[in-house]
C-alpha cells in the first residue's frame, strides 16, 4: 500500500474496528436525537443501518468522522477513542475512514479527474505525475467509469455520480467506509449495480462497512448484520432472515 | 430588539474568530499557491472591465459636474489636481470597493454556501483536508492583494476619463493635463488611501466566506448569504472608510 502511510500493523490486537456506545446528541433544547445509541463493528463486517428518516442516522455516522461532535458517549474507532483527539490526530483518522455522502458531495467547480486528485496530491505529496494518473485511472477502472473521467460533475447521471463519490473515497485506500444512502433516489437496476459494487469493495479491499439505506435489496445484499434505529436507541439487531421473520410487526413493516 | 442585538454580537464574534484563525494559519503549511493564483485571476482579472468602466465615468463626471462651480471661482486652472485628488483619496477606493462588494462578496458568498449546503466542505472535512486553508484563506488573501490593485487601475482610468471630460470644453494636451496633477499630488495623499484599500480587500473577502461557511442547510441560504454578504460588506466598507479619514486627520494633520 503506497497511498497511506498510517496503516496498521500486521496483527490486529483489538476485535471490534468501530465501537459506538451510549452516543448522545440533541440539537437545542427537547430535541434530542439520539439517546445513547451503542453498536459495534467487527473488522471486515458489512453493517447494515435501517431506520426512518430523521431518526439520527446520518448524524451517527457523521459523529465517527468528527463532522458533528457527540454531546456524550464514546466513539472509537480502530481502538482509539476519537472523542479524546485534537485536530491533526482526528485528521489521521479520517484518511482511514471513507465517507461516501447521500448526494455524492462531489467538488462541481472540479472535473472527475481533478475531484479524485484533489485528496490524493494532498496526501501523497510523494506521488509522481504518472502515479497520481495511474491511480486515479485505476480506481475509476474499479467502479466502471474510466470514459466520464473527463467530464464534469453537472454532466453525470445520479448512479454515475455516487461511483465516482465512491472512487474518490476509495483513492485514499480507506479500512472503513461509511456509506449514506447509496442507492437512495436510483433506479432498481442501478442501485443493484451500486450494491454490488459495494460488495466486491469488501471483498477486494477487505473494508469494514456500516451501510445506511431504506433498499431492502441493498440491504439484503451487503448485510452481515443489520441494526435498526428507532427513537434514539438501537432498537433491534440481527441478520438480514432473522430480522425479516421477526413477530415485531414495525420491524416487518421495512421488509415489505 | 434584543435578537437583534444578539445577532450583531454573534456575528462580531464570529467575525473575530475568523480573522484569529486567518491569521494563525496563513504561515502553516501546506500552503494552497495554485488556488491563489486561480482566485487571484477570478476575483481581480475577471473584476477588470467592470471596475475599468465605472472608473472611467467618474472621472468624466466629476469633472463635467465640478466645472461649473470652479470656473465661478475663477479656479478652473485647478480641476485637473481637484478631479484627481478625489478619485484617488475617495471615489475610486470607495466605488471600486463597493462594485467589487456587489460582484465578489456575492459571488463568495453563494459559492461557498452552496458548497456548505451541498455537503462538498464536509467532503473537504472528512478527506483531511482543511477546508479553511483551502477556500477561505486563499480568497481572503486574493481579494486583500486585488482591490488594491484594482482600485489603482480605476484611479488611472478615472484620471483618463477626467481628461476626456476637460477636453469637452477646453484643449488641454494630456502632457499638461497630468503634470498639472502630478504637481499637486503628495505621498501623503496616495498612501492612506492605498492603505485602506487592504482593508476594503481583506473584509471583502472575509465577509463573503464568513457568509458562505455559516450558510444553513437548504437552497434558500444560499441566496441570503450571497445578499446578506453585499449589503454587510458594503456598511463595512462606510465604516471603515470612515474610520481612515479620522485616523489620516489625527496623524496627518500639518
Ligand atoms: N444541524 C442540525 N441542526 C438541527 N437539527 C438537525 C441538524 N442536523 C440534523 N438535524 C435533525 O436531526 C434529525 C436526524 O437527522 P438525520 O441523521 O439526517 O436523519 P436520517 O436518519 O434520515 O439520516 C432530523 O430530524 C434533523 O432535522
Ligand atoms: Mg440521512
Amino acid at each position: 500500500m503506497i497511498y497511506n502511510q498510517t496503516q496498521l500493523p500486521a496483527s490486529i490486537s483489538y476485535q471490534f474496528e468501530i465501537e459506538v456506545n451510549d452516543l448522545h446528541k440533541s440539537f437545542g433544547k427537547n430535541n434530542d436525537i439520539l439517546k445513547g445509541v451503542t453498536f459495534r463493528v467487527k473488522a471486515g463486517e458489512n453493517l447494515v443501518m435501517l431506520g426512518k428518516s430523521g431518526s439520527g442516522k446520518s448524524i451517527t455516522i457523521k459523529c465517527l468522522v468528527g463532522l458533528i461532535t457527540a454531546d456524550k458517549g464514546c466513539l472509537k474507532v480502530f481502538d482509539i477513542d476519537i472523542t479524546k483527539l485534537d485536530y491533526n490526530q482526528l485528521n489521521k483518522i479520517k484518511l482511514r475512514v471513507g465517507f461516501l455522502f447521500q448526494n455524492s458531495a462531489l467538488y462541481d467547480s472540479m472535473s472527475v479527474r481533478e475531484n479524485l486528485e484533489f485528496p490524493l496530491r494532498r496526501h501523497s505529496t510523494y506521488l509522481s505525475d504518472t502515479e497520481v494518473e495511474n491511480a486515479v485511472t485505476e480506481v475509476l477502472k474499479s467502479v466502471g467509469l474510466l470514459d466520464a473521467i473527463d467530464k464534469m460533475p453537472s454532466e453525470l447521471s445520479g448512479g454515475m455520480r455516487k461511483r465516482v463519490g465512491l472512487a474518490r473515497t476509495l483513492i485514499l485506500k480507506p479500512e472503513i467506509i461509511l456509506y449514506d444512502e447509496p442507492t437512495t433516489g436510483l433506479d432498481p437496476i442501478t442501485s443493484k449495480e451500486i450494491s454490488e459494487l459495494i460488495l466486491s469493495i469488501q471483498k477486494k479491499n477487505k473494508t469494514t462497512s456500516i451501510i445506511i439505506t431504506h433498499d431492502m435489496n441493498c440491504a439484503r445484499l451487503t448485510s452481515d448484520r443489520i441494526v435498526i434505529l428507532k427513537d434514539g436507541v438501537i432498537y433491534l439487531e440481527g441478520t438480514y432472515t432473522e430480522l425479516k421473520q421477526s413477530e415485531n410487526e414495525w420491524v416487518r413493516s421495512f421488509f415489505e | 430588539m434584543t435578537s437583534y442585538l444578539k445577532e450583531i454580537f454573534t456575528d462580531s464574534g464570529n467575525v473575530s474568530l475568523i480573522i484569529i484563525r486567518f491569521f494563525t494559519n496563513i504561515l502553516k503549511a501546506p500552503f494552497e499557491v495554485k488556488e491563489l493564483i486561480r482566485q487571484c485571476y477570478l476575483l481581480g482579472y475577471k473584476a477588470l472591465p467592470l471596475v475599468g468602466i465605472t472608473g472611467f465615468i467618474m472621472g468624466l463626471v466629476l469633472t463635467l459636474q465640478s466645472r461649473p462651480t470652479m470656473v465661478k471661482f475663477g479656479a478652473e486652472a485647478w480641476l485637473p489636481c481637484m478631479v484627481a485628488l478625489s478619485l484617488i483619496k475617495e471615489v475610486s477606493p470607495i466605488i471600486t470597493a463597493l462594485i467589487c462588494a456587489g460582484k465578489i462578496s456575492s459571488g463568495i458568498g453563494a459559492e461557498l454556501g452552496c458548497m456548505k449546503v451541498t455537503e462538498q466542505i464536509d467532503a473537504m472535512e472528512v478527506s483531511a483536508i482543511n477546508p479553511f486553508k483551502y477556500l477561505v484563506i486563499t480568497r481572503i488573501l486574493a481579494t486583500t492583494l486585488m482591490i488594491p490593485l484594482l482600485v489603482v487601475f480605476a484611479d488611472f482610468i478615472g484620471i483618463l476619463g477626467g481628461f476626456v471630460g476637460m477636453n469637452i470644453h477646453s484643449d488641454i494636451s494630456l502632457f499638461r493635463y497630468l503634470n498639472k496633477i502630478l504637481e499637486s499630488l503628495t505621498f501623503l495623499d496616495i498612501l492612506p488611501a492605498t492603505i485602506k484599500t487592504f482593508f476594503f480587500g481583506f473584509f471583502i473577502g472575509m465577509i463573503g466566506c464568513y457568509k458562505g461557511f455559516t450558510a444553513a442547510n437548504g437552497t434558500e441560504s444560499v441566496g441570503k448569504a450571497a445578499n446578506s454578504a453585499v449589503v454587510a460588506a458594503s456598511l463595512t466598507i462606510f465604516v471603515i472608510d470612515m474610520m481612515a479619514v479620522q485616523l489620516t486627520d489625527i496623524l496627518f494633520k500639518s
